[in-house]
């Protein structure tokens, strides 16, 4: 059975349209990526299913019920839980008690919230930062921190908005690794990513959107066979390669 | 920590008997508005949504609380906390649009002063409480009417509010409700992703802080013994409010009584020494300094400042 | 209700709107480029009543004429604030800017009580006693012409926005403050032109306005709240809902004035200033939501 289930998902900005009719199945454990131009709607279908944004037209399933209209508190407390293109951490704040504030939603209780905290901080391998001011934080390891405040919140699917961006070869094979690991643990991942080696490698299922339709779908070996891709997307950088 | 807060409170507890009644009336001074800075705090500071109409709060309370007193012959120690109520009541609905259509900075500002100044204006207006003359409460120096005939009694009355308003936000500061609010200043949208509802946050701290702000309404109504409508709903008085937690060091505990210790005796000498020779304005005028000097210099307040003076530079 | 005291509240109002239109678009300026909110704007406005009256009474100097003295020094106190103080908290939090502007608040009103006392005070001029009829409606020749002078005033800034270099800037600069800091214009000659100009404006309001209302030190918050509401119910940073937001204002005050009572017409500006912030954060003249 399917865990996430969009079907005829729309919305426009003024005259423009974002995301059109795009249907997405997600089945419990995978892992999904979407991909596709800059501008192609990607941030918006996640800021639709988060409920940052209510869609036009459309319906969005998630875990058997519609989390069309909820605020996007309400949908991470079903187990829906986002993180940011541009991450957002609470600069202010020390690594481990930003993740506290995610782990009090499923622990109210200040010193269990901690607790897992301290544990998911672990787990995402930002242990020798726990107490660092998040301000202070390299971009890889605010990376890292945003997606530990998501997992925090003990979510069955993980949306992760280009956790990949602006690091290094290392730091994105790291990266995979602990994407691989924490979908191994149970937690299905839908992942928007512009590196095309991590999101190959990662993705059970590939989605690719182009000016809000979906144009493919299929397993990272059929998207990179597929002519349409090719032309809409992955051939911008095979014809013009980007200068080294 | 704590031995040392014990210590602190020992000697406030007993310095009314060790020194004259001058000295009593700038303590009385200190506590209350330290008790009305640490109120504001909890949504100015903590949440760090910029109220500039917390004088209304007061006022709404002050007003009840007399009012009662006055028609229904119902004690001010029961008044306080219906005054507080409808200061509560208040403090929603202006949250609630504030929140709800999402005013941010200036325009919550703004929204806040309207609301006071609306107050204010139908306070001016309205016989019935007293109009343009405003209230005044006669002394009959009975207990039960929230009256006393010693000074020490307001003091320790006013070292209460203090000491509890310090409490609760020490206990909102250590659960959750705390975290999510120190939280959501920082980041609203981030907050909503993790699964905090934060209109709802924001809320319950504009509730909390208006109802504490108009219980301290009771407090100025039966010290002073009058109520001005240009005093206790004017925005000074909200100025007055703001002030000393933000030099203290906004949504820090101690904030607000460090300030009140460093602002109300600045107050209170220059307004005693300077106002005889005429100069009125003067402990304004070092306020507005004050105010310039700390968002230039100490942005986070004396509070932190401090204590990492006290504590060494982190390594 | 008589229609001519209606009639003579929509005029008396329409002419005083001047004033506020002139001290509005010189707040609306300041914040259109730089994000600011002056929170000293109406004691800026009171200092420059208080000038006016210092050169009516020491050089006896008519504010009709004086109001060019006030404009230059307002302007050169905007100068000063600028470079000294908002120039180094343009990119800090609101909150913090309006605490500073509190502050440089309190530090005016105060000084103007030490300087000048608490007492009300109010500026002589020889046009102040005259009054023309219109059919049944008087009228103030000292309104009128400050009336006047304001809209003059108001038309040779909008001539220095379109017509120089320097006024173009301020309105690139406020149409996309980013955007003027990419293509490399002097951003901080713009700010403290800004900044100046937006306290000219009002030290001009102040000194035309000080014949015809008399004022003291703590006249400065209630005025800044006025100007407050009219860029709100016109849009943060638009010039013209500035100018129409002035007239509106003063109209709806002085219908206030007329239906309920005249110390109740604060209530209708702020009750607009309520239907605005929640119904169209932009105002009237705004662009975009708040």
């Amino acid at each position: 059975m399917s865990l996430l289930d969009v079907s005829a998902l729309t919305k426009r900005f003024g005259g423009l349209l974002a995301v059109g009719r795009l249907d997405l199945s997600m089945a419990k454990g995978e892992m999904l990526g979407l991909i596709g131009p800059n501008g192609a709607g990607k941030t918006t279908v996640f800021n639709l299913l988060s409920g940052f944004l209510r869609p036009d037209e459309g319906q969005i399933r998630f875990d058997g019920r519609s989390v069309v209209g909820l605020k996007p508190h309400q949908v991470c407390r079903l187990g829906m839980a986002r993180t940011f293109q541009i991450v957002r951490p609470f600069p202010h704040l020390s690594v481990v008690d930003n993740v506290k504030v995610a782990a009090l939603a499923r622990h109210p209780v200040m010193t269990h919230a901690l607790e897992s905290a301290r544990a998911v901080v672990e787990r995402v391998g930002l242990g020798a930062r726990a107490g660092a001011l998040a301000s202070g934080l390299t971009l890889a390891d605010r990376k890292r921190l945003e997606l530990a405040r998501a997992l925090a919140t003990e979510p069955s699917l993980l949306l992760l908005d280009e956790v990949m961006a602006g690091l290094n070869a290392t730091e994105i094979e790291a990266m995979v690794r602990l994407v691989t690991t924490i979908n191994a643990g149970g937690i299905s991942v839908l992942l928007i990513e512009h590196n095309m080696r991590a999101v190959m490698a990662l993705s059970h299922r590939i989605v690719v959107l182009s000016f809000g339709e979906k144009i493919a779908s299929g397993t990272p070996r059929e998207v990179a066979a597929d002519r349409r891709v090719i032309e809409a997307y992955l051939g911008e950088e095979y014809v013009h390669p980007p200068q080294a | 920590m704590r031995p040392l807060i014990l210590l602190a409170v020992a000697i406030l507890a007993a310095l009314p008997w060790l020194v004259g009644s001058y000295l009593i009336t700038v303590m009385i001074f200190i506590f209350f508005y330290a008790y009305l800075g640490q109120a504001w705090n909890i949504v100015g500071g903590y949440a760090g949504q910029l109220s500039a109409g917390h004088s209304a709060f007061v006022g709404i309370g002050g007003y009840a609380a007399a009012l009662l007193s006055a028609h229904a012959g119902l004690s001010p120690w029961i008044g306080m906390w219906i005054g507080g109520s409808f200061a509560a009541v208040l403090g929603a609905v202006i949250g609630y649009l504030g929140f709800r259509f999402g005013l941010r900075g200036f325009y919550f500002v703004l929204l806040t002063v309207a609301f006071a100044e609306i107050c204010r204006v139908i306070a001016l207006n309205v016989d019935a409480v007293g109009g343009a003359l405003g209230l005044y409460i006669t002394f009959t120096g009975n207990a039960r009417q929230f009256q006393f005939q010693d000074n020490r009694a307001y003091y320790y009355v006013a070292l209460a509010l203090m000491l509890g308003a310090t409490a609760v936000v020490r206990a909102i500061e250590t659960h959750r409700f705390g975290a999510y609010l120190t939280a959501i200043r920082q980041d609203e949208s981030a907050c909503e992703a993790l699964g905090i509802d934060t209109l709802r946050v924001k809320m319950q701290a504009m509730v909390l802080s208006s109802f504490l702000t108009g219980v301290g309404g009771t407090f100025y109504a039966f010290y002073l013994f009058s109520l001005q409508p240009n005093a206790v709903f004017g925005i000074p008085l909200s100025v007055e409010i703001i002030i000393r937690p933000i030099v203290g060091g906004a949504g820090t505990v101690m904030g607000p009584i460090l300030g009140s210790f460093i602002l109300s005796p600045l107050a209170e000498i220059s307004r005693s020494y300077f106002a005889q020779g005429g100069w009125n304005g003067l402990h304004l005028i070092v306020y507005g300094v004050l105010l310039i000097a700390v968002v230039l210099f100490l942005p986070q307040g004396a509070y932190p400042a401090l204590r990492r003076l006290v504590r060494g530079r982190p390594a | 209700m008589d229609l001519t005291l209606v009639g003579q509240g929509l005029l008396s109002g329409f002419l005083f709107g001047g004033v506020y239109s002139l001290m509005a678009v010189g707040l609306t300026l300041i914040f259109g480029v730089m994000r600011v909110v002056n929170f000293a704007h109406g004691d800026m406005m009171v200092w420059g009543m208080y000038l006016a009256w210092l050169l009516s009474i020491r050089a006896g100097i008519d504010p009709y004429v004086g109001f060019l003295v006030c404009a230059a020094a307002l302007f050169f106190f905007g100068l000063l604030i600028q470079r000294g103080l908002v120039e180094r908290i343009v990119d800090a939090p609101h909150e913090m800017q309006i605490l500073l502007m509190l502050g440089v608040a309190l530090v005016l009103e105060n000084a103007a009580l030490v300087a000048f006392g608490p007492d009300p005070a109010r500026v002589r001029s020889p046009l102040s006693q005259a009054t023309v009829w219109i059919g049944p409606i008087f009228v103030d020749v000292a309104r009128l012409v400050t009336f006047g002078l304001a809209m003059a005033l108001t038309a040779a800034l909008w001539l220095f926005l379109a017509r120089t270099d320097l006024g173009r800037s301020m309105r690139a600069a406020a149409d996309n403050p980013y955007g003027a800091r990419v293509i490399g214009t002097d951003v901080r000659r713009v700010y403290a032109a800004a900044f100046g100009v937006g306290a000219a404006c009002v030290g001009a309001a102040g000194a035309l306005v000080s014949p015809i209302l008399p004022f003291q030190p703590t006249s400065g918050l209630g005025l800044s709240v006025t100007s407050f509401n009219i860029v709100i119910i016109g849009g943060m940073g638009s010039l013209p809902g500035a100018f129409v937001g002035g007239i509106l204002v003063s109209v709806a005050e002085s219908m206030g004035a007329v239906f309920l009572s005249p110390s109740m017409k604060e209530l209708v500006s702020f009750g607009l200033l309520i239907a605005i912030l929640l119904f169209r954060p932009a105002g009237l003249f705004g662009k975009a939501a708040g």
